[in-house]
């Protein structure tokens, strides 16, 4: 009966969930943990640097956006403005990249657009790590019908296509901030965290440390969050970060469709929309916003990538 | 074998009834009245909208009309459209086609070219090839397919010419063929990741040292020997792909005007109507389960080791 049918599909190169054994002690040594053995091989991976480089200017400018431009994202210039091709000498101006359908500097808008973006992507990460973990952790660790009935409601779930899903949930919604766009990315997303966790709980709820704090009469809470976690966190922690440039990736493709994010809310997702009619005569509109997206995806992504070459000890 | 498949399918029906009725509890949500929407702006006679609600089944309590549509569903009633009250049946049997080539064509697309670049890439492990390979596909899976349709469709149509940029004919394959690499190269990405990943783990497994210790050529040890082992994350990572590629056809049809379940959906969406949509997407969900069962039952094939009791 093969059991490797769960989790193993959803993103490239998962298929290795073992759980890395802490690195055995050299004798006179010094010890040294899976963590600070991944952050010494993270250093000296080049997409790593880069990756954190791209991230650390994304956040700046979802923090600060005002550092990177004077325009306004909002006020559009008709008269002036309208579809002007981009000046690229004029490097970080308003005029760098062009002027949209409404008159409004693309560059300001790239840079105001990395809000929404970046806090979709954290905040549907954040929630289905949480809720995807303790969904997983209960599954594997107490198995029995427990396992049963949780495993069934994330095979439900699992089921149903992921950008349809988000689709028909977020057309119940008129308003359709951040939150609620991020809110329909959880419901339907936190499966696949649950399985990775469940498979990671379940390699080494038997070890014989979770044996050892049992028999010396430690609280099912405690080995849980003593024990258990942090050994089998680290799989997790691969397939999030992985996922959360998928967000990313997710919300601009509803707010393109325009299901997702709305105006006044920016988002690249919404200028790559407005500017598909363009795309013969003006095509820096559609192009630019397209360009960010991708390279905000790729650099969560390469994040990801560096982060599971470390974690995982099988790749070395 | 047949007991197991008798077990696969048993389990099964929990969850196709989980997922149905969650998204038709989903579409239950909605806001607006697709029956008052079909008179638009027009002022209504309020009986006149309850008698086609009547007739609809629409005024029954909610758990009988779910009970409704699930023994419809085993008659092949996917419900009725309320805008043209034509059968979702007969409106997904117009569209599927369509959809099911195009996937089908990415879904070849993307197996012939990611295994061979997988198993390149997985071959010379670390060197330049793989990396270059390592890198591609990180950029696929890192460019959303609205972008990537756009792009080609300014750079292959607009710039140099060589297609046209939206389909007039679903039946003409060379029409066919960017929506599909558009539609498929997310599933490129993974599938090429998996196999590299696999082949570079299993080209150091023993039964490969035999089979080149024995003397058997090469073509054959890679051919036969490695790849067959290597294949079994990529089978179960296709099986729940194929679900993926059709759902995903909602952007590709889109940008590439092709007539298919993806536009259905979309249309039906933003009418609020969800008879159209718990149709197709419980359509999508059976496919998804057909196709985890079947790669289950392939495993068997791949790997005679695994055996069904």
């Amino acid at each position: 009966m093969p059991e490797a049918t769960e989790g193993t599909a959803t993103l490239p190169a998962a298929e290795e969930q073992a759980v890395p054994k802490s690195q055995g002690r050299s004798d006179g040594a010094k010890p040294r943990s899976l963590w600070s053995d991944a952050w010494r091989d993270l250093r000296r991976n080049p997409l790593f640097v880069a990756s954190a480089v791209l991230i650390l200017l994304l956040l700046v400018m979802t923090a600060f956006p005002s550092l990177f431009t004077d325009a306004s994202p909002r006020d559009g210039n008709l008269q002036g403005a309208f579809l002007k091709d981009p000046e690229y000498g004029k490097v970080f101006s308003a005029e760098w990249l062009g002027y949209d359908g409404q008159g409004r500097s693309i560059w300001a808008r790239l840079v105001y657009g990395a809000r929404a973006s970046v806090i979709v992507g954290v905040v549907v990460t954040a929630a289905v790590t949480l809720f995807g973990g303790l969904v997983g952790m209960l599954a594997g660790y107490f198995g029995g019908w427990l396992d049963s009935l949780l495993s069934r409601l994330t095979d439900i779930f699992a089921g149903i296509p992921f950008l349809l899903g988000a689709m028909v949930v977020l057309t119940s919604f008129d308003v359709r901030s951040v939150w609620v766009v991020s809110a329909a990315l959880v419901f339907l997303g936190w499966t696949q965290i649950a399985r990775v966790m469940r498979g990671s709980v379940i390699s080494c709820k038997q070890a014989d440390y979770v044996v050892a704090a049992k028999a010396l009469g430690a609280g099912t809470g405690r080995i849980l969050l003593r024990h258990i976690l942090p050994n089998a966190v680290a799989p997790v922690i691969v397939v999030a970060t992985i996922a959360l440039g998928g967000y990313i990736s997710a919300e601009a493709t509803l707010s393109y469709l325009g299901i997702g994010l709305a105006d006044p809310v920016v988002s690249w997702g919404i200028d790559v929309s407005a500017g598909k009619d363009q795309l013969r005569n003006a095509p820096h509109v559609l192009l630019f916003p397209a360009l960010m997206v991708s390279i905000t995806v790729l650099a969560f992504i390469m994040l990801g990538d560096a982060v599971r070459n470390a974690l995982d000890p099988k790749l070395r | 074998m047949g007991r197991y498949v008798a077990r696969r399918l048993l389990q099964m029906i929990p969850v196709f009834l989980g997922s149905t009725l969650l998204i038709f509890l989903m579409m239950h949500a909605l806001p607006g009245d697709p029956v008052r929407a079909m008179w638009g702006e027009q002022a209504i006679d309020p009986s006149q909208i309850a008698r086609v609600k009547h007739d609809l089944g629409l005024d029954l309590p909610l758990w009988h009309q779910y009970w409704n549509y699930l023994s419809g569903l085993f008659q092949g009633d996917f419900g009725t459209q309320i805008a043209s009250q034509r059968p979702v049946a007969d409106v997904i049997a117009d569209a599927f086609p369509v959809t099911i080539r195009l996937a089908l064509f990415a879904f070849v697309f993307t197996v012939v070219v990611g295994i061979s670049l997988g198993v390149l890439a997985g071959l010379r492990a670390d060197r330049l090839l793989d990396k270059g390979v390592l890198f591609f596909t990180l950029l696929l899976v890192s460019v959303p397919s609205f972008v990537l349709g756009y792009a080609f469709q300014f750079l292959f149509a607009m710039k140099l010419g060589w297609l046209t940029p939206t389909v007039q004919n679903s039946e003409d394959f060379g029409q066919l063929f960017m929506p599909a690499i558009v539609l498929g190269s997310l599933s490129l990405a993974y599938v090429t990741r998996l196999t590299r990943t696999s082949i570079a783990e299993n080209l150091r497994a023993d039964y490969i040292r035999t089979a080149v210790a024995k003397g058997l050529p090469r073509r054959r040890v890679v051919g036969v020997h490695l790849l067959r082992n290597s294949l079994i994350p990529v089978v179960t990572f296709l099986g729940t792909d194929l679900g993926a590629l059709l759902g995903g056809a909602v952007v590709t049809e889109g940008i590439f005007n092709i007539n298919g379940v993806g536009r259905v959906i979309y249309e039906a969406l933003n009418r609020h109507e969800g008879s159209t949509v718990t149709g197709v997407v419980t359509l999508l969900v059976i496919v998804y389960l057909l196709a985890s069962l079947i790669v289950d039952l392939l495993y068997a094939v791949l790997d005679p080791r695994i055996r069904y009791a």
